[in-house]
C-alpha cells in the first residue's frame, strides 16, 4: 500500500491541505484505527468510507482538533489541528431541527459566519452579503426565507452546506450528507458538492457508508475497516490484491457491468461497500 | 374599588395607588425579561430547567425568610447554585432530565422544612413564593429588579450570537471553537436570575406563563429570532399589564389572568396557524 506515501513523495508543499502519518487514534486503552497515511490536496474531493464504528466520524474529530490523535502526527494547513479553524466548514452528521421552531434557513446560515462573535454589534451588511451569496453558491436562493423545519432533507443538506462555505473555508468535511436521501436527491447533493469543490478549489471530505454513487466525482478515498486505513485513488484502493494485502486476509472486490463495486471478506461488509 | 367603562379613568384610579405603580414597573421589566430570556429556554428546549430553578428558588426564598433576609436574595442564591451544579452535573445532555428530578425533589423537600420551621405566618409565606405575590412588591424590589433585568439585559447582549449559534447548531459552534459548555453555564445562570426576579409577579408554580408560553407563541409569528424576541416581549407586556389591570378591579388573583391571557393567545395563535398552513403541507417533500 504505497499510494499515500506515492503522494508524499511529490509534495507540493503550497497546496497540501492535510497530511498524516503513521497516525493513530483512539481513546486512552482502545485504538479505533491505526497506521493511516495520506495527504489531501486542495480542491481535491475525497471519500471516506467503511462500516458503521470503523472511525470515520473519528477522523473528522482530529481534523476539527476536538479530539488529539494517540499516536503518528496530522499536520492540517502546515500545523497542528486546532479547534475553531475558520479554513474549515463542517456539516455534522446530526443536526437537530426543532419544528417547532420557526427560524428561516438565512438566519443558520449568517451564523455561519457571525456566530462567533460576541457582544453587541449588529450584524453587518457583509454578513447578510456573504449569507446570500453562499446560499445562491448551492441554489438555495429560493430557501433563503423558508423555516428550516419546513425544508426535505435534500434542501437541508443543501443549507447545511451553504452554512459550511459562508466563511469561504479551504476545506469541507461532510459527515454523511447522503444519509436520509434518496437515489436521485444523493446524486443532486454530489453534483452540486462536486461543482462546489471545482469551482472553488476547496477540498471536500465527505464521509459515506456506500461508495458507487460517487465514484464518478472522486480524486481520491480514504477507506477505514478493522481498525486499518487505506488510501489513494479510487481504483488503486478497491483491489482484491491491495486490500487483501492490508487485511492480510482473502479480501475480494467485485465489479458488475455498471461499474459499481462490492468489496467481499472484510468483517462488517457483506457483498456490498455500505 | 368601581370600575367604569371610561378606561383612562380607571387606569388614573388604579395608578393612584403607590403599590399598583410599583406592581406595574416590575411587571413591566419581568414580562420583558421573561419574554427575551424566555426565547432561549423554548429554543434550547430547556423548559425543565427553568421549572427546576423556580423550585430551587423556592427553597432559597423559603430559606432566606426564615432567616430574616429579603425572599429575592435567596431565590437568587438558591437557583444561581442549583443552576451551576445542573449545568456541571448534566453534561451529558441524555441524563439531565433525571438529575434535575433529583435536585429538584430535594429542594422542594427543603423549601418544605424552611417554611414549617419559620413560625410567623406558614401558610401565606409559602402561598406568596408559590403563586406570585406581584401586589405586595415594594419600592425596594422594583430598584432591585431593575438592576437585575440590567444585568440580565446585559448578559444576554454579550453573548447573543454565540448563544443563538449553539443553541441551533451545536456541533458546528464546537468545532468553530465557541466554548459551548461556558455559553451553557452562563446561560443557566441569566435563567436563574430571570427566574428569581419573575417569581415576585407569577410565582414559583406560575413561572412558565411568562419565561416560556409568550415565547413558544411568538416562534409560530415569526421566523427571525429578533423578531421572535420582539413579539414574546410584546405577548408578556400585554399580558403583565392586561393581568394588572383586570385583577384591580375583580377579586382574582393577578397570576391567574397572566396565565389566561398568554394560555388563550397561544391557542389562538395555533387554531389560527394551523387553519393557515394545514400540518400536511408543512412537511413536503
Amino acid at each position: 500500500m504505497n499510494i499515500a506515501e506515492a503522494g508524499l513523495a511529490s509534495p507540493k508543499v503550497q497546496t497540501t491541505i492535510a497530511t498524516a502519518q503513521n497516525l493513530t487514534a483512539g481513546y486512552p486503552g482502545k485504538v479505533v484505527w491505526k497506521d493511516a497515511n495520506f495527504t489531501i490536496e486542495e480542491g481535491e474531493f475525497v471519500a471516506i468510507i467503511g462500516p458503521n464504528g470503523a472511525g470515520k466520524t473519528t477522523l473528522f474529530r482530529i481534523l476539527l482538533g476536538l479530539q488529539r490523535p494517540l499516536n503518528g502526527s496530522i499536520k492540517l494547513f502546515g500545523t497542528e489541528p486546532r479547534r475553531g479553524s475558520s479554513r474549515i466548514g463542517y456539516v455534522p452528521q446530526q443536526h437537530v431541527i426543532d419544528d417547532e421552531s420557526h427560524i428561516e434557513s438565512f438566519e443558520l446560515v449568517r451564523l455561519g459566519l457571525s456566530g462567533k462573535r460576541w457582544g453587541f454589534s449588529l450584524f453587518s451588511k457583509d454578513d447578510t452579503n456573504a449569507a446570500l451569496v453562499a446560499l445562491e453558491g448551492v441554489g438555495g436562493t429560493d430557501l433563503a426565507h423558508r423555516p428550516l423545519a419546513e425544508l426535505s432533507g435534500g434542501e437541508l443538506q443543501r443549507i447545511f452546506l451553504a452554512e459550511a462555505l459562508v466563511s469561504n473555508p479551504e476545506l469541507l468535511l461532510l459527515d454523511e450528507p447522503l444519509s436520509n436521501l434518496d437515489m436521485k436527491r444523493e446524486r443532486d447533493l454530489l453534483s452540486l458538492v462536486n461543482s462546489v469543490v471545482r469551482s472553488r478549489k476547496v477540498a471536500a471530505l465527505l464521509i459515506a457508508h456506500n461508495i458507487n454513487p460517487l465514484l464518478p466525482y472522486l480524486d481520491k478515498v480514504i477507506y477505514i475497516a478493522n481498525g486499518k486505513v487505506a488510501s489513494g485513488k479510487p481504483d488503486e484502493v478497491f483491489t482484491s490484491e491491495s486490500l487483501s494485502a492490508l487485511y492480510d486476509t482473502e479480501v475480494e472486490v467485485l465489479h458488475d457491468s455498471k461499474g459499481n463495486l462490492a468489496i467481499v471478506g472484510i468483517e462488517g461488509h457483506h457483498g456490498d461497500v455500505e | 374599588m368601581a370600575f367604569s367603562p371610561n378606561l383612562l379613568a380607571d387606569f388614573q384610579q388604579m395608578w393612584y395607588y403607590q403599590f399598583m405603580q410599583n406592581a406595574y414597573e416590575a411587571g413591566t421589566l419581568v414580562a420583558i425579561i421573561g419574554g427575551l430570556v424566555g426565547y432561549f429556554v423554548v429554543l434550547r428546549r430547556s423548559t425543565f430547567v427553568a421549572h427546576a430553578f423556580s423550585e430551587i428558588g423556592f427553597a432559597g426564598a423559603a430559606g432566606a425568610i426564615l432567616l430574616g433576609i429579603p425572599a429575592i436574595a435567596g431565590m437568587i442564591l438558591g437557583s444561581s447554585v442549583g443552576g451551576t451544579g445542573i449545568a456541571l452535573l448534566s453534561r451529558r445532555s441524555s441524563h439531565r432530565d433525571v438529575y434535575i428530578g433529583i435536585v429538584l425533589a430535594f429542594a422542594l423537600g427543603l423549601g418544605l422544612l424552611f417554611i414549617s420551621l419559620y413560625s410567623g405566618g406558614y401558610a401565606t409565606e409559602a402561598y406568596s413564593i408559590l403563586f406570585g405575590e406581584i401586589l405586595g412588591v415594594r419600592s425596594g424590589d422594583v430598584v432591585l429588579t431593575l438592576v437585575l433585568s440590567g444585568l440580565i439585559l446585559l448578559g444576554v447582549g454579550v453573548v447573543y450570537r454565540p448563544l443563538l449559534f449553539s443553541s441551533l447548531d451545536e456541533a458546528v459552534a464546537e468545532a468553530k471553537g465557541l466554548p459551548t459548555l461556558f455559553i451553557g453555564i452562563f446561560f443557566l445562570l441569566l435563567v436563574a436570575l430571570s427566574v428569581s426576579i419573575s417569581i415576585q409577579v407569577t410565582g414559583v408554580l406560575l413561572i412558565f406563563s411568562l419565561m416560556v408560553t409568550p415565547a413558544a407563541t411568538a416562534q409560530h409569528l415569526a421566523s427571525k429570532p429578533r423578531n421572535v424576541i420582539i413579539i414574546s416581549v410584546v405577548i408578556s407586556l400585554a399580558a403583565t399589564w392586561t393581568g394588572l389591570f383586570v385583577a384591580f378591579y375583580t377579586p382574582y388573583p393577578v397570576s391567574f389572568f397572566i396565565t389566561a391571557i398568554v394560555f388563550g393567545l397561544y391557542i389562538l395563535v395555533r387554531v389560527l396557524h394551523r387553519k393557515i398552513q394545514p400540518p400536511g403541507e408543512l412537511r413536503k417533500g
